[in-house]
């Protein structure tokens, strides 16, 4: 327990600590020209007390402090009703649904282009150039045609979200289920072939199993992808609920303290989701070791 | 399942077959191989003429190069001649492998790391559109056979090298294939592991009385198991003589002691000598 202690919990806590300490004085040196023009400066003379205790407090901070967020945090979510656009947990729901979404969809799309590219020596040589050009373009740049396009389809809502999210998260899929559909040795291909096994069992049986092992990393950065292209497509939209709805109505007001629960929000989601993508890997290949 | 004739243990002087007037198993007429390298055309196996009788051990012996692996290749549909004839059970090489007339064991295991002993044994027969239920049976049967009943659950990183061998060799067997095409089955193990399994595949052998093409370098292998040992030469590949063993069906490790092994094992090594020149 205690060998544990110090090998796994002590050095996360040295870090955490490290960071925190950090971030108070970068708070301090921040937010110390503000604090004294607008809150010390009217209240008459002041130590240094006084600016360490303003800096922390501010109603509009540059930086704000750790504990400012946790509590802004803490209190968006338990001082309003799960349906409030005020409770960050919706916008975090919205956005992991969106998400989500937009990931299986990309899982999907990705598998197909990777079993085709596998499966066809010309679509190999005709498809991947362009699917390797598809992520040189900026998300920023096409996800409001992608928005445009689609709404004028009438297609609104988490749709069109989703397919942002859709085109991040498929590229990484492909890459590394064409490697891991590829990843069989001639012996095991032999090995089917003597069972005279057809192109489908062999997907089955051998191909896609041992594609496993290159998906789930993939899967992870997908994910994670994913869930940026949903945060950047909720940006121009005019969002009404969401994370990143949230950032933008927060950076428009300046409400600094709602931006970083935003963001403490999104990347607290996004340590769920590929949590969540690990307890996948760990359900079907857990047992499966190399001795 | 079992083979009827399972009498005649511990006589070993009259053979429970007669090899001479079985059904061919496997025919090579003029079978050679060619490959296109890169200065000049390589002959991995050159006029081949060898008839494999129903029931036979045959090991195919030779240095490397000598084309032994091809001619198993070759008989399992792994690779194409280049002219000649092979036939396998009166089919073609392909014809015979769609009809799983064979089983084929590989120098590695092969087992595929995401599946239980069980369900690796069980692989070919659910291919095979087997029902899982007869399936499971039969996958359990073969994995008691080969001595590891107990092991179904675990899996193949928990098996030491010989055990996973014997695994894939009861995945060859499942679907009771009339042949069964070993490459070095036993190349990468230890010595003793290798004795125990030779001693364990000759009294399969004896017990099933299945055809079994056997490839190897070593000499005391080929001898132990073979009731026909075919030495190979290379440059080009070739049969340079077919040796019918003189010695009785029921074997025991101690009989490579016996004066009659010994003169036998003495003639191969001859022959593998002659082909060298």
């Amino acid at each position: 327990m205690t060998a544990k202690f110090r090998q796994h919990f002590l050095p996360v806590a040295t870090v955490l600590a490290a960071a925190l300490v950090l971030w108070y004085l970068l708070a301090i040196w921040l937010n110390a020209a503000g604090a004294i023009e607008r809150v010390l400066t009217p209240r008459g003379p002041w130590g240094w007390q006084d600016l360490v205790g303003a800096t922390f407090s501010m109603q509009r901070p540059v930086l704000p402090a750790p504990h400012q967020i946790a509590l802004d945090l803490w209190s968006s979510i338990v001082d309003y009703p799960i349906d409030s656009p005020r409770n960050l947990l919706l916008h975090a729901g919205v956005t992991a649904g969106a998400t989500l979404t937009g990931f299986l969809m990309g899982v999907v799309l990705g598998s197909l282009l990777a079993i085709c590219i596998v499966h066809s020596r010309t679509l190999d040589r005709a498809l991947m150039p362009w699917i390797v050009a598809s992520q040189s373009v900026p998300v920023l740049a096409i996800a409001p045609i992608v928005l445009i396009i689609l709404g004028s389809l009438g297609i609104t809502g988490m749709l069109p979200k989703a397919t942002i999210a859709m085109y991040l998260c498929f590229f990484p899929v492909t890459v590394a289920m064409v490697q891991g559909l590829r990843a069989p040795q001639r012996l095991e291909m032999e090995l089917v072939h003597t069972w005279s096994a057809s192109r489908i069992q062999t997907f089955f049986m051998l191909r896609l199993p041992s594609s496993l092992p290159f998906l789930f990393p993939a899967l992870r950065v997908a994910i994670a992808a994913g869930l940026a292209g949903t945060i950047v497509a909720e940006l121009p939209t005019g969002a009404q609920a969401g994370l990143g709805a949230r950032l933008l109505t927060g950076s428009y007001y300046g409400n600094t303290l709602q931006i970083w629960s935003a963001l403490i929000m999104a990347s607290l989601l996004g340590v769920a989701l590929t949590a969540l993508v690990s307890l996948l890997e760990y359900g079907l290949t857990g047992r499966r070791k190399q001795a | 399942m079992n083979a009827p004739q399972t009498a005649g243990f511990s006589s070993g002087k009259a053979p429970v077959f007669d090899p001479a007037s079985a059904r061919p198993a496997v025919v090579a007429r003029r079978a050679s191989v060619i490959y296109q390298a890169a200065d000049q055309p390589v002959h991995a196996l050159s006029e081949v003429d060898l008839t494999i009788r129903q029931g036979e051990f045959v090991s195919l012996i030779g240095p490397s190069g000598c084309g032994k692996t091809t001619l198993l290749r070759v008989i399992a549909d792994l690779e194409p001649i280049s002219s000649g004839e092979v036939l396998v059970n009166e089919m073609s090489p392909s014809e015979a492998r769609e009809r799983r007339a064979y089983g084929y064991v590989f120098q590695a295991p092969a087992l595929f790391p995401w599946r239980t002993v069980l369900a690796n044994v069980m692989l070919p027969l659910q291919i095979m559109g087997r029902e899982l239920s007869q399936c499971e049976a039969i996958a359990r049967e073969q994995l008691a056979r080969v001595g590891l009943a107990g092991f179904e659950k675990k899996y193949p990183w928990q098996l030491s090298g010989g055990m996973q061998q014997r695994v894939s060799i009861a995945r060859a067997l499942g679907f009771e294939p009339k042949i069964l095409m070993m490459d070095e089955p036993f190349g990468a193990l230890d010595e003793i592991t290798r004795d125990k399994l030779n001693e364990q595949l000759q009294q399969l052998w004896l017990r099933e009385q299945r055809t079994v093409v056997f490839v190897t370098h070593s000499i005391a292998e080929a001898v132990y198991l073979s009731t026909r040992i075919v030495v190979m030469s290379p440059r080009p590949g070739r049969i340079v003589k077919v040796i019918d063993s003189p010695l009785p069906f029921e074997r025991d490790l101690s009989m490579r002691d016996t004066p009659e092994f010994a003169r036998l094992a003495q003639e191969v090594r001859e022959a593998l000598a002659e082909g060298h020149h």
